[in-house]
């Protein structure tokens, strides 16, 4: 039964959908019962350790395992022998399409390491004590070679070389000598020589971002066990079990079908769990030491080993007139997406000046290699950075004619029927919703105090659908359960149950939702994109539907009238009208009680390719306190608004809203790897990479705004990326707001705003500049 | 007839040819005709992009018709974090 979800907008007011019931997930949460990755334990479990390189950049000679493998408690030790050399052009479809060639290179060396922290062997022994004494016995023959981790500095014709074969794309003729520059693209809209000749100012900035990592709280887990048979078990914290089952399968060589993957609960992904590190792996192992092996990663481990996002290099110009019409926007971003291609660049450029409408644009991207680990998807991949640049440039234009930045941005507001630069016209949108929300929020009005600046940036994020399915059964008792199989990050199972309730008519309580294994449902795209509440959400409307029409179908049987005649209302099965007869309704429960009589057991289920996902705008007002004699900035007030469509579970919305802001509030300010000149990372844990903590940020103040996605029945909108695309502007506007001065490099942490302040007082002889 | 327009890096995939006329009655076709036209083009097709109709953006979808005077953009395949 396909679900049109071009059908009109629900008008009924809705029961269970934007109340704020209590999470299912929240009493294991707190009492400590929720399993999560290395939780899971197995009879005969050995221990994995991983190897990795000291070196930046190495070519790998040799690897003697022999001494570890004879060292007594050792099961098994694996290389890259372990795992096929694939070819360039298969391609893993999930996040970021990688290239299933670069993602064994990364699972496990081959012939060099690409970067401190490449793993380039594995032991699974019957203690931690041994794996790691054993790990000490592999002979690894480094040659050690020149290394870069800087964007720019990996881009110059004479930088070290990380990959021989790699020759930009993008480019005609194609380069005869290879270079780190993965790939070129541009995104062009009007003619911006023409745009920048109507403006009346025009400025231009170069700004540079650091590599911020996810900073989800759990490491990386996973627990391994292959049978003699041939079939496998995994159970790991993944956004994606069945993106990791599909991979894993191919790096092992074995049908998909033999591999059963359970998602744990999981302590945050952002995107960094999207692809596999330790999971192939562990499998690995487990076949090879014919025992269960259980593999986690060290806080250390996931900040050498598994992605960041890219740290960036770019340049942004931007014109408007006198009287506020901005007329062109170009820019050119570089941006480093670690040992493989693959940055987020695309997107990055895509969504550059996605918020404006702009008759003028010009994008040219860069996706560059360097010797880091390999960049992954962190919430809206690639268009914090874009967007720093972008609304710090607009910030300008707005001081430069006089305008109040809010003003200046509602003026040039994309709208319904706006040209992208990437292409297609918007639909129905939110963002003129949340700067005119802005524009009247009480904190826009509030005074500052002294040393106290005020700054709003807006951003954008695509979202997407993607391939869901679930099952919905109703028990003997009427009550129901729904699998689904999208790892719970943001909520899932609380607004599922919501919807599944929604629908049948029935109490939020009633419905309890599960995260079912990759044998129990069909496949489903990841916890990513924003996609999750969307998508799912279709599926299980669907599901509940085909239920109501079983149910309908069996009150028509027991009245003895035509299914036609029988509508679902309130919970239950009713006659359509007086015409259809007088009977007593028929609730999921008296139904549910002689489902064995009227055809067996009550299901309902749905396999969707879910499309239709509406874009989503948000906007971001920060108010900043900088201390002149330190550099250190704090945030003093923060508001959200940002268009959610229909809220299904307003407090997991605005969980989004405040979890994307303070992560956006971290990159501004304080995150950032940090590499020595011997190419190493200097601080791979919490002490020196900073994350926001409860303490370093007020109250993040929320407001939702809803304008319906007309692709979905409730019009709902995906929440998740878009909180992160504003922040890095919002404060850095404020600081210039404060200070007079205009960070261009990210993150703003103390000494460099000292820096900045000290070198703007320098030149001048007053406060005020850019640095 | 349909006009499909190249969106976002696609152009530069495509040697800077933006716009194609083909005719096509769904996106399998679409994709199908596009390949042909544009020979440089097919290996972006078919690792997988997302079609915009009229503004309204699918990824997979082989059967969904393509009305003649509709506005099509071949975009990216989409994805996030």
């Amino acid at each position: 039964m396909p679900l049109d979800t071009k059908m009109p907008l629900a008008d009924a007011p809705f029961q269970q959908v934007g109340a704020r019931p209590v999470r299912p997930d929240g009493v294991d949460k707190v009492t400590g019962r929720a399993k999560f990755g290395a939780d899971q334990k197995l009879p005969g479990m050995l221990i994995g350790r991983v190897l990795r390189s000291p070196h930046p950049h190495a070519r790998i000679r040799a690897i003697d395992t022999a001494k570890a493998g004879a060292l007594e408690g050792v099961k098994a030790v694996v290389t890259c022998a372990d795992f096929p050399d694939i070819g360039s052009g298969e391609v893993m479809a999930a996040e970021g399409d990688e290239s299933l060639r670069d993602i064994v290179a990364n699972v496990m060396a081959r012939d060099k390491a690409l970067y401190e922290g490449h793993a380039v062997a594995a032991v699974a022994a019957t203690s931690a004590t041994v794996a790691r004494k054993a790990l000490s016995l592999i002979e690894v023959d480094y040659e050690p070679l020149p290394h870069v981790t800087d964007v720019e500095a990996a881009m110059r014709p004479d930088a070290p070389l990380l990959h021989e074969d790699m020759f930009t794309s993008g480019i005609e003729p194609k380069p005869e000598k290879p270079s780190n520059i993965a790939r070129r693209m541009e995104i062009t809209l009007g003619d911006v020589a023409e745009g920048f000749a109507e403006a009346d100012f025009v400025i231009e900035r170069d700004f540079k971002t650091e590599a911020a990592h996810q900073g989800y709280i759990e490491p990386q887990a996973c627990l391994a066990s292959f049978a003699e048979d041939g079939q496998a078990e995994l159970w790991c914290c993944t956004q994606g079990h069945y993106f990791v089952r599909n991979a894993c399968a191919r790096l092992l060589g074995i049908d998909v079908s033999k591999l059963r993957v359970t998602a744990s609960e999981i302590g945050g992904g952002f995107g960094g769990k999207t692809t596999v590190f330790i999971e192939p792996v562990a499998l690995a192992l487990s076949r090879k030491a014919g025992r269960p092996v259980r593999l986690v990663m060290s806080r250390d481990e996931v900040f050498r080993a598994t992605g960041p996002t890219s740290s960036t290099s770019m340049w942004v110009k931007a014109g408007v007139t006198k009287d506020g019409r901005m007329t062109a926007g170009e820019a050119v971003l570089k941006y480093q997406g670690g040992a493989f291609a693959g940055s987020p660049v695309e997107w990055g450029a895509m969504s550059a000046f996605a918020c404006y409408d702009l008759a003028h644009v010009k994008v040219i991207g860069y996706d560059v290699v360097a010797n880091r680990p390999k960049a992954a998807a962190y919430r809206a991949p690639g268009s914090p950075m874009s967007a720093y640049a972008v609304e710090s440039v607009v910030d300008e234009l707005a001081t430069a004619i006089g305008m109040d930045p809010v003003e200046l941005r509602l003026k040039n507001a994309a709208r319904e029927g706006t040209q992208a630069a990437y292409g297609p016209k918007f639909g129905p949108n939110g963002l003129v919703a949340t700067l005119e929300a802005a524009r009247d929020h009480d904190h826009t009005k509030a005074p500052l105090g002294p040393g106290q600046g005020r700054g709003v940036a807006s951003g954008f994020w695509f979202n997407f659908g993607g391939e869901t399915c679930v099952s919905m059964n109703v028990a003997g008792d009427g009550t129901v359960t729904l699998s689904i199989g999208t790892p719970d990050i943001g909520g899932t199972r609380a607004a599922q149950c919501q919807i599944a309730a929604e629908e049948l008519g029935i109490g939020y309580d009633q419905v309890r939702s599960i995260v079912a294994d990759t044998s129990s449902l069909g496949y489903n795209d990841m916890t990513g994109g924003s996609r999750v509440a969307f998508a799912v959400g279709l599926a299980t409307i669907q599901a509940a539907r085909a239920v109501i029409e079983d149910l309908c179908a069996r009150a028509a049987k027991i009245w003895g009238i035509s299914p036609d005649a029988v509508v679902w209302e309130g919970g239950a099965a009713r006659p359509a009208g007086p015409n259809a007869g007088d009977f007593d309704p028929l609730s999921l429960a008296d139904l549910a009680k002689v489902a064995a009589n009227t055809g067996g057991p009550i299901a309902g289920h749905s396999e969707i390719n879910a499309e239709g996902a509406g874009i989503s705008f948000g906007t971001h007002i920060a108010d900043v306190e900088v201390d002149k004699e330190t550099g250190r900035v704090s945030v003093t007030r923060y508001t959200v608004i940002q268009d959610a469509g229909k809220a299904i579970h307003p407090g997991y919305v605005e969980g989004q809203y405040q979890g994307g802001a303070v992560q956006g509030i971290g990159w501004a300010l304080n995150e950032e790897y940090i590499y020595g000149e011997d190419g190493r990372l200097q601080n791979p844990g919490f002490l020196d990479y900073r994350i926001p903590v409860a303490s370093d940020v007020p109250m993040i103040d929320t407001v939702i705004v809803e304008v319906p996605n007309p692709g979905h029945p409730y019009g709902v909108r995906g929440v998740g990326e878009t909180p992160i695309v504003p922040p890095l502007a919002a404060v850095a506007n404020a600081v210039k707001d404060a200070t007079g001065v205009r960070m261009t490099t990210l993150p703003m942490s103390p000494p460099r705003v000292l820096e900045a302040l000290d070198a703007a007082l320098g030149e001048t002889g007053a406060e005020g500049g850019e640095a | 007839m349909v006009r499909v327009m190249l969106g976002g890096s696609l152009k530069t995939a495509a040697g800077g040819t933006s716009e194609f006329d083909l005719e096509a009655g769904d996106i399998r076709e679409l994709l199908t005709r596009l390949g042909e036209l544009c020979p440089e083009l097919k290996p972006r097709l078919d690792k997988g992009v997302a079609v915009s109709i009229d503004g309204r953006i699918y990824r997979n979808a082989w059967f969904e018709p393509v009305p003649p005077e509709s506005e099509v953009f071949i975009l990216p395949r989409m994805s996030g974090g």
